[in-house]
């Protein structure tokens, strides 16, 4: 075969003298594995001595060819040498792929060279796997806060979740390994069930930019990517052991990958997290302990052409929440919050009591792509989530074990997504997604449904697109979905006449009890986003880039059907069933420049969104109880503008200095008055000093300054107190101090073989055990945030 | 979810007999094929009827009744709010006034009337006596003196039972009812050195005459 293929070649390099040759032949050389350019790739014209070698850009051009059929050998240091066949007619453009043997995963050049943009216009953040190993002990939302513009929304310190450039909840979108997570994000006190160990890299996407995750992500996107597996025989693992002083506990995270030159390739990664109480510098914050486990396995196969890929995963989380912020009534609330301490401050313990918390989550899915030459590549998925919580209240009655929360909601999605690669300066990508939901709340819990039973129904398509100019680059997107709820639920009959949906909702009545009423309400929605964007290179340092993305969300079944009692928060929350989706125009401009010492980004933003759905306190219910909270969904025009500042200065080689500075402001445009819960403006500098010499040891230090929030709106109401026979203004609003933290942080690399080596890590957080309250930490009105806590990590990479 | 699928197949099954090309029919094979497949992912959620069980708040007390006895006089304090959780405020009423300088034994009754028969929580709260204690304080105006008439098996009051005695001086104010769960046990008997939870607090309008 090989023979008659040089034979061919020869041949028709002779019947090629005859005809005029001077055409030109171009295109890009590139890696298949992650579409990075190959440079100093050699290409030669089988049967000529012509070679010539790809430039910093991975582009290469063959002059003065004729009209003809030639066989090019393309190699390159990190890749198998293959031939590949191009007809030259008239001058020829060819982007040619090779197949990039990564050399090693230790490796972090490649990891962060491995990253690849999700939107080339919108404004974007990495979060690297240096990063997320310092978090190991802690949270998703924990690493993400070291993000500029990224801050979290907490229940105490173990529930974290993040919040994008003021917004949080449902507008938070995240996708892990291509899956869009399920895990009833829409309470503010669920966290991402996610185990910040099996990350690889995360990205964020500040805005609605990655329309092929979703056309409802307001407030942004979170990608969790796995490590990279390189398509090798190699057998590699790491493990991280942490421990730290406050909540006398740790964790320990093992991952191990084993994969074959032939491509297939098997991975598994368990995590282990047991806290006892953690600590406010003055006291013990009692029944705040936790304790988690989460495994993942994989295996796949690899090929240049396509591969499939299967895994599971299980995240499963129990923490206890902060004993005295259970609280009964209005009355009980302003006590508490007029109390400098917590009522119920006991000796530390592992013990995990109620109120607390019990998550799990798990996802398996199959993926499998398929690569056309010098056209694209396809890739389809399943997935299957069940994600189920349980939320124990204290009962009267004490020996009652049961939840007073119990949900499962199910997922079944899938997706076939197309992306074009064969022309390297164009990006297309076209996909299509479907979803079904059923959602079960178990009624063995003898308290009435915070949430109903639902199906859902979602179906998405979108096309988005990018095109390099030289200097500029283009990009622009579509999508449309549509969402279908369809809930059973039970209501309260004097709550459904109060809101009057006997009047606007009485297609919805089933059926009619003593003093409940059941109906069936069915919700469909039509969503419509895009964006837009365009980005200019001034010059190799500096690139400015400009985004516009319209998004659409549909109410989630929590601003839909609220009606009564949280106890956890003990307030009463009530939805709405006639919101209609909010709509989001955001544009965000990026400002970066970029040389060897000095890295700054500025990136402003302004966001409008219509028909915002918020909640907030509107006033107090009389019950038997006494008096509590009223918390209401509304909608109302929201503005939010601000502005995130990276600054990353390497004074010297060893001296680093670095800074960021994000600020946001909130605005409820209908009653022309702050909006509730955006997070404070606040910066964190830091200086590090490396010393490669002595074992690569680095010394950090970082401040952390929180400004106080002086926009939010006064939601203050009055509570009688029996006891002084008083009212008295309990104060729900006022924003607490801003605060100053310090943290210190250390590292320093041993080498125990050839393949192996250990990194210690000593790190004190809180160094001067401040004492602080932050504003979007639901516990600030019952207790201190964390006190000191020094941690030593051990990673040993083999 | 079997029910529901059902449904889906009833009418995917229907429409079939209206439209009977081939393609149309491999696609809804298909689309069977892939319900089956939902269903028997999802199908541990289950909906077994029409509707899914309905829950009677086993949480909520709907009832105070506070009865003062003194002699052939009994008066009663009701606080009744039986929509729970739900937007009507409580209804209270006082059958009448108290007499100066008189000793009434007083029981109090919680109830649950959201279920029938009402479930009487009194009984609840006895059995975890230690876990609770009622409250009463008069206000400015009202003069009386309350002594607990029951005590857990630490002997600490729980005040299901209580005497309350009224003063010589007549007056007008209010007398507020707390049940706490898990206060502090002992404690000086006012409601902010007990801390624990509020699961009821009403304050009746009394009159002393």
């Amino acid at each position: 075969m090989k023979f008659y293929l040089w034979l061919s070649i020869a041949l028709l390099s002779i019947t090629a003298t005859a005809q005029e040759c001077s055409y030109t032949l171009s295109g890009y050389i590139i890696d298949l594995h992650d579409n990075e350019v190959l440079q100093e790739a050699t290409i030669i014209i089988v049967g000529s001595e012509r070679s010539v070698t790809t430039d910093a850009q991975g582009k290469y051009v063959i002059t003065d060819l004729c009209e003809d059929q030639y066989t090019l050998q393309v190699s390159h240091p990190a890749c198998e040498t293959q031939l590949v066949k191009v007809t030259v007619s008239g001058n020829t453009t060819r982007t040619i792929n090779m197949e990039h043997h990564l050399e090693s995963l230790g490796d972090v050049e490649i990891v962060a060279h491995a990253h690849k943009s999700k939107s080339r216009t919108a404004t974007e953040s990495v979060v690297d796997h240096n990063l997320l190993e310092n978090n190991s002990a802690a949270s998703l939302g924990d690493a993400l806060k070291n993000l500029s513009g990224v801050t979290s929304l907490n229940t105490g310190n173990s529930v974290v979740k993040p919040v994008i450039q003021g917004l949080h909840s449902s507008r938070v979108v995240l996708i892990t390994e291509g899956t869009r997570l399920q895990d009833q994000e829409w309470g503010v006190e669920h966290a991402p069930n996610i185990d910040v160990n099996a990350a690889g890299e995360v990205t964020v996407i500040k805005g609605a930019a990655g329309l092929q995750y979703g056309g409802d992500a307001i407030g942004g996107t979170i990608i969790i990517e796995p490590e990279q597996v390189p398509v090798k025989d190699t057998l590699f693992g790491r493990t991280i052991i942490t421990g730290a002083t406050n909540g006398r506990g740790g964790s320990i995270t093992t991952s191990l990958i084993k994969s074959y030159n032939n491509g297939w390739y098997g991975g598994i990664n368990g995590t282990l997290k047991r806290f006892g109480d953690f600590e406010a510098p003055d006291y013990v914050l009692s029944n705040t302990a936790l304790y988690e486990r989460d495994l993942s396995v994989r295996i796949g196969v690899n090929k240049y052409r396509y591969g499939v890929e299967a895994s599971y995963s299980i995240f499963d989380k129990e923490s206890g929440i902060l004993r005295s912020s259970h609280v009964g009534n209005a009355a009980d609330l302003s006590v508490a919050i007029n109390s400098q301490e917590p009522f119920v401050v006991e000796p530390f313990t592992y013990d995990i009591n109620a109120p607390r918390q019990e998550v799990k989550h798990q996802i398996a899915k199959l993926k499998s792509f398929y690569r056309f030459d010098n056209f694209g590549k396809l890739s389809a998925q399943v997935d299957y989530q069940r994600n189920n919580r349980l939320e124990f209240d204290i009962r009267r009655d004490s020996d009652d074990l049961r939840p007073s929360i119990d949900l499962q909601l199910e997922t079944i999605g899938g997706k076939i997504d197309f992306d074009y690669t064969a022309d390297n300066t164009i990006t297309a990508k076209v996909g299509i997604s479907g979803r079904y939901q059923d959602h079960f709340p178990d009624p063995v819990t003898g308290v009435r449904r915070l949430i109903p039973d639902y199906q859902g129904y979602d179906f998405g398509i979108y096309a988005l697109g990018s095109k390099d100019f030289g200097m500029w680059t283009i990009e622009a997107g579509a999508r449309y979905d549509y969402n279908r709820i369809n809930a059973e639920k039970f209501y309260i009959t004097s709550l459904w006449e109060a809101r009057e949906y006997d009047v606007n909702f009485a297609q919805f009545v089933v059926e009619e009890f003593e003093n409940q009423i059941f109906v069936k309400p069915e919700f469909e929605y039509h969503n419509f986003s895009a964006t837009a964007g365009a980005s200019y290179e001034v010059n190799d340092a500096t690139t400015v880039s400009l985004n516009y993305a319209l998004a659409s969300r549909s109410p989630n079944v929590s601003e839909l059907f609220s009606d009564g009692l949280h106890q956890s928060a003990a307030r009463l929350e009530l939805g709405d069933l006639s919101f209609n989706q909010e709509v989001a125009n955001k544009i965000s401009l990026n400002f970066t420049r970029s040389t060897d010492t000095w890295s700054f980004t500025i990136a402003p933003f302004a966001n409008f969104i219509e028909d915002f759905i918020l909640i907030e306190p509107t006033g107090v219910q009389q019950t038997l109880r006494g008096s509590f909270p009223v918390w209401e969904y509304r909608q109302t025009q929201a503005r939010l503008l601000g502005f995130d500042i990276d600054n990353n200065v390497q004074v010297t080689d060893r001296f680093e200095f670095s800074n960021q500075f994000s600020l946001v402001k909130g605005k409820d445009v209908t009653f022309d008055r702050a909006l509730i819960n955006v997070p404070s403006a606040s910066t964190r500098n830091s200086v590090t000093y490396t010393m490669p010499s002595v074992n690569n040891l680095k010394l950090s230090l970082e401040s952390n300054y929180v400004f106080r929030q002086n926009e939010f709106p006064d939601t203050n109401f009055d509570v009688f107190l029996p006891e002084t026979n008083t009212t008295e203004l309990v104060d729900i609003s006022t924003p607490p101090d801003a605060y100053h933290l310090l943290n210190f942080r250390s590292s320093i690399d041993f080498a125990i073989n050839d393949k192996s080596n250990l990194n210690v890590g000593l790190m004190v957080n809180n160094l001067f055990d401040t004492s602080y309250r932050e504003y979007l930490n639901r516990q600030r009105y019952f207790a201190d945030d964390l006190g000191r806590n020094v941690l030593l990590q051990l990673k040993i990479n083999y | 979810m079997f029910y529901y699928n059902l449904k889906l197949i009833i009418k995917i099954t229907l429409s079939r007999k209206r439209n009977n090309t081939q393609t149309m029919k491999n696609f809804r094979n298909y689309t069977l094929i892939a319900l089956t497949a939902i269903s028997l992912a999802a199908c541990s959620s289950d909906d077994d009827g029409d509707i899914p069980e309905i829950i009677n708040e086993e949480e909520v007390i709907t009832t105070l009744n506070l009865t003062l006895q003194s002699g052939a006089e009994t008066i009663v304090l009701t606080s009744q709010d039986l929509d729970g959780d739900g937007p009507n405020a409580p209804t209270i009423t006082v059958s009448g006034n108290l007499d100066v300088s008189t000793v009434y034994n007083g029981t109090v009754e919680f109830l649950n009337e959201t279920e029938s028969p009402a479930e009487d929580i009194t009984e609840e709260v006895e059995e975890e006596a230690d876990e609770h204690q009622v409250f009463y304080t008069p206000s400015a105006g009202v003069d009386a003196a309350i002594a607990y008439g029951n005590f857990d098996s630490d002997n600490n009051p729980l005040g299901t039972v209580v005497t309350l005695t009224t003063g010589a001086t007549a007056g007008t104010g209010t007398l507020t009812v707390t049940l706490r769960h898990e206060p502090t046990k002992p404690n000086d008997g006012t409601l902010s050195d007990a801390g624990g939870e509020t699961d009821i607090q009403v304050t009746f309008p009394v009159t002393v005459e």
